[in-house]
Formats: C-alpha cells, structure tokens, sequence
C-alpha cells in the first residue's frame, strides 16, 4: 500500500465463534479508504461472516461471540457505548439476492431517510432520492417509474435499486455479499462499472465467488481459507494485480488457478 | 466419469508447451546448420535455410493464437497466466533467433566463391555455446527451474568473450590488410548474429525466471560494452 494511504477498517485478531464453534480465526486487515476490497476463497471460509463483523449483523444472531478488534476510523465498534443503528447507517450492506420492499421505486430510496429523519421537506426527500439514483446508475431507467413496485423491476436493476437505498442513507463504507450472483453478465458488469464509479466516494467491500470478478472489480484481494479444516482466516492479502499475477501464498495460487475449492 | 476442473486449461497449455520446444528445435537446428553452411560453404543448404524461415515465423503465430485464445476462454491467472506470457515472449525470441540463423545463411550466399579469410575457430565455438544455452534454456522452461535458468545467463558472457575475441582479431586483419575487408566483416557479420541469439537467450530465461518465480528484472543488466557495433 502506498503511503498516504488512510485506512478505514483496522482489525485486529479477531475471533469469531458461533456458540463453541470457532468461525473465523486470527482476522487481521486494514481496508483502505475508497478502495474496493475483495473477499475471495473457498464456500464456508468465513467471508460473508467476516464481512458481517464489519457492521455488527452478527449480533442479530444467538449465541456468537467476538474477540479482537474491528476499529473504524480508529473507533472500536464493538464497544459498549456504540450506536448500532448508527453504525449500520455508515456501513450500508447489498446482499445476494436483491431484496427490495414491495413498495414503489421511490419508496424504497425514501425508505432510510425518512426513518433517520435525513430529509428536512419533500421536495429535500425527492432530491435525496434523485441523487442517490443518480449515483446508483439508476435515475435514467427509473425517472418514470418512481411510484411503480420496485418488484416490476428487472434483478440487475432491483440490485442497482438496493445500492441507491443504502446511499440514500449516506454511508461511507458499502458492503456487498455476492452482489451479483444472481444477475446475468451485463446486469453484473453494470454493477462492477457502478462499484467503481462509488469507490471514488465509498469504500467498499465485496465477497465474491467469481474469481474473474474479483480480478476485474477490485483493488485489492483478501484470501481467505479454513485453517485446521474449521475457522477461516485470511492466508494472503495484497493488491489485485498482484494477487491474480504472483500470489505468493501456494493455496492462493491454487484456489485462482482452480486447483481447488 | 469425473469432471476434472482443469482438464482444458492444462491441455492448452501443454499444446503451447509443446509447440514452444518444437520452436526451439528449429531454431537449434537452424544455428547448427548456419554454421555448416558456412563452414562448408554450401549455398544450397544456405538458402534451405533461408527459406525454412517462414516456417519458424510461422509456428510462432501459430503458439500466440494459442495464447490468445488461452486468454480469452480460460482466463488463466498466477502461475498459468505466467506461463501464457512466458511462451508469447518466448516465441517472439525464438523467432529473432531463426532470423539470425537466416541471416548467417544469407551471409553465406553473398560470399559466393571468396576463399574464407581465416580457419573458423572461435565462430564454431560461439555457435556451439548458442545451441547448447538454447537447450538447457528450453529445458528449464519444461521444468520450471529458475536456478538453472539463472545460470544459462551467466553463460552469456562466454559468448560475448569469444565475440571480442573475433572482433579484434578480424580488426586486425583489416587494419593489417585494407583489402580483406569485405572477407573479414563475411565473418564479423556471421559472430555478430550469433552474439544477437546469445542475448536472445538471456531474454528467454529471463522469462523463465519469471514464469517460475514471478520477479521480473534483467539478468544481466551490464553486458561486456559492445559498443563498437551500435
């Protein structure tokens, strides 16, 4: 990493366990600011777990447990005093399938600001909302049909729709889970022009399966593996062009090349 | 019946692998019958030589389609795609290679019937060197083995060596005698395409190395000064 580069994210040895069992283990990364990090490895290594750590939607389920720590702008946000809800209006998060609500295009954009009280007037609503459509490369498919049901939308539009929710809210770090794995190749290249568009703005995170998509999208590359057959860590992490040319981790090369996984 | 995940990508790249040795076995057959030519003097072998140029050019567009539809349909990354580019690289040095071998054959037809101004000794000796740094570079590119690739560059300086050693004596002989000249720049020409496929060589294993180890960088970044020739 170059100098000069800030850092959003720190962690720092963290532990994560569902009830006894260890899910991720030893996690340790700094994620740079602006920049697009991708989550690459093996099914059931940790990625989408870990990617959760970063904005706390663990907690919603039993019996986990955390140790280490995951710093935001220095900020440990695990602490007692954290505001959760805060802390997921920061970190917005786009998951697999696009899960817009069934309400109209507008509503959904409108959803988070009007929750949050972000919004003074309408009309402030209505430019909240163009300007996060805008931003998701969405306003011109969709300015005449903002009160039709987001459901009358195609996926990768339904997706594009999601990513204009969570800017809606102004975050600074997006986290995306598979974003688009259920799209077809345009809506998915689409989203990746969109993530790069963002990352001027946003960090972002992503888990990803497609390796080509990892290699094309990201800036950098976290590769993550079960270690003793159980907690996944991350075995390499550097930038992308290096990664995807000269790993210099042998599971790393492995998993890219299709060896495994 | 099982779906091996790679079968594709490795037979692809075995396809390129093969076609790069059958590469440099031409060219290593071209060196070797470039210096008989010369020192035989056999104009017939000459412009077999020269014609089976196109051959060679051939192969080597034949290996980057190859490569690029590697590229373009498995997506080769790390190690694979490093392979990928090794041959691509591998292929244009070959290809120079042939055209030296060409262009001692060439020499050849031009001299005509002019006697040789002087026995071929260290000619010979440059030309052997070649083809068996050549071998040993193709060796090392089938076994992924960066030590020995290493070691063929340093191999380069005993035929830089005998390259001055050619170029003084045949100085010599010109400055001694104006009139052997054209004689003596016949074989000057001949060791100068020879010194060529030795760096083209270099060129190769530095591939090599970074086929294998993915570092990049010249393996001999000061070469002996052969100035005189620029």
């Amino acid at each position: 990493m170059g100098g000069g580069a800030t850092f959003r994210f720190d962690v720092e040895g963290l532990q994560f366990y569902y009830g006894d069992a260890q899910a991720l283990r030893d996690v340790s990364i700094r994620i740079e600011d602006r920049r697009i990090t991708a989550l690459i490895g093996p099914s059931g290594c940790g990625k989408s777990t870990f990617l959760r750590c970063l904005n706390r939607m663990n907690d919603t389920i039993p019996g986990v447990r955390l140790e280490g720590k995951v710093r935001l702008d220095g900020q440990d946000i695990y602490a007692p005093q954290e505001d959760v809800a805060e802390l997921r209006r920061r970190v917005g998060m786009v998951f697999q399938k696009p899960n817009p609500f069934p309400q109209s295009v507008f509503d959904n954009v409108a959803f988070g600001p009007r929750v949050l009280d972000l919004a003074g007037d309408h009309s402030a609503l209505e430019g909240l909302v163009e300007q996060s459509l805008v931003r998701a490369a969405l306003w011109d498919e969709v300015a005449d049909r903002l009160h039709e049901s987001a459901l009358s939308l195609s996926l990768g539009e339904q997706q594009r729709l999601c990513i204009a929710r969570v800017l809606a809210v102004e975050p600074e770090v997006i986290l995306m889970d598979e974003p688009c794995s259920a799209l077809d190749p345009i809506a998915t290249l689409k989203i990746e022009e969109l993530m790069r568009q963002l990352s001027a703005d946003y960090t972002i995170v992503i888990v990803t399966h497609n390796m080509q998509q990892a290699a094309r999208a990201s800036d950098y590359a976290a590769m993550m593996m079960l270690v003793d057959g159980r907690a996944g860590t991350i075995v390499e992490f550097g930038p992308t062009r290096k990664v995807f040319t000269r790993p210099s981790d042998r599971r790393t090369e492995d998993y890219i090349t299709g060896r495994f996984g | 019946m099982t779906a091996q995940p790679r079968a594709t990508l490795e037979r692809e790249l075995r396809r390129v692998q093969d076609n790069v040795l059958r590469m440099g076995d031409m060219v290593d057959a071209a060196v070797g019958r470039a210096l008989k030519a010369l020192t035989e003097r056999d104009t017939a072998l000459a412009q077999e030589i020269v014609q089976g140029d196109a051959e060679v050019n051939a192969l080597r567009f034949r290996v980057e389609e190859d490569c690029l539809t590697l590229i373009a349909t498995q997506q080769p990354a790390a190690g694979d795609l490093r392979i990928v580019m090794a041959a691509f690289s591998i292929v244009s040095d070959l290809e120079r290679m042939a055209d030296h071998a060409a262009g001692i054959a060439r020499t050849v037809l031009r001299m005509g019937d002019d006697p040789l101004l002087k026995p071929l000794i260290d000619i010979p000796r440059m030309a052997e060197v070649c083809r068996e740094m050549l071998r040993q570079a193709l060796r090392s590119f089938v076994d992924r083995d960066a030590e020995t690739a290493r070691r063929i560059a340093r191999q380069d300086d005993v035929i830089d060596g005998l390259y001055q050693q050619v170029f003084r004596e045949l100085l010599s002989f010109m400055v001694e005698d104006p009139h052997t000249t054209t004689r003596a720049l016949y074989l000057l020409f001949s060791a100068h395409n020879l010194e060529r496929i030795g760096d083209r060589i270099t060129n190769i294993v530095e591939r090599v190395v970074f086929m294998t180890s993915g570092e990049m960088r010249e393996l001999n970044p000061e070469p002996p000064d052969s100035a005189h020739m620029e």
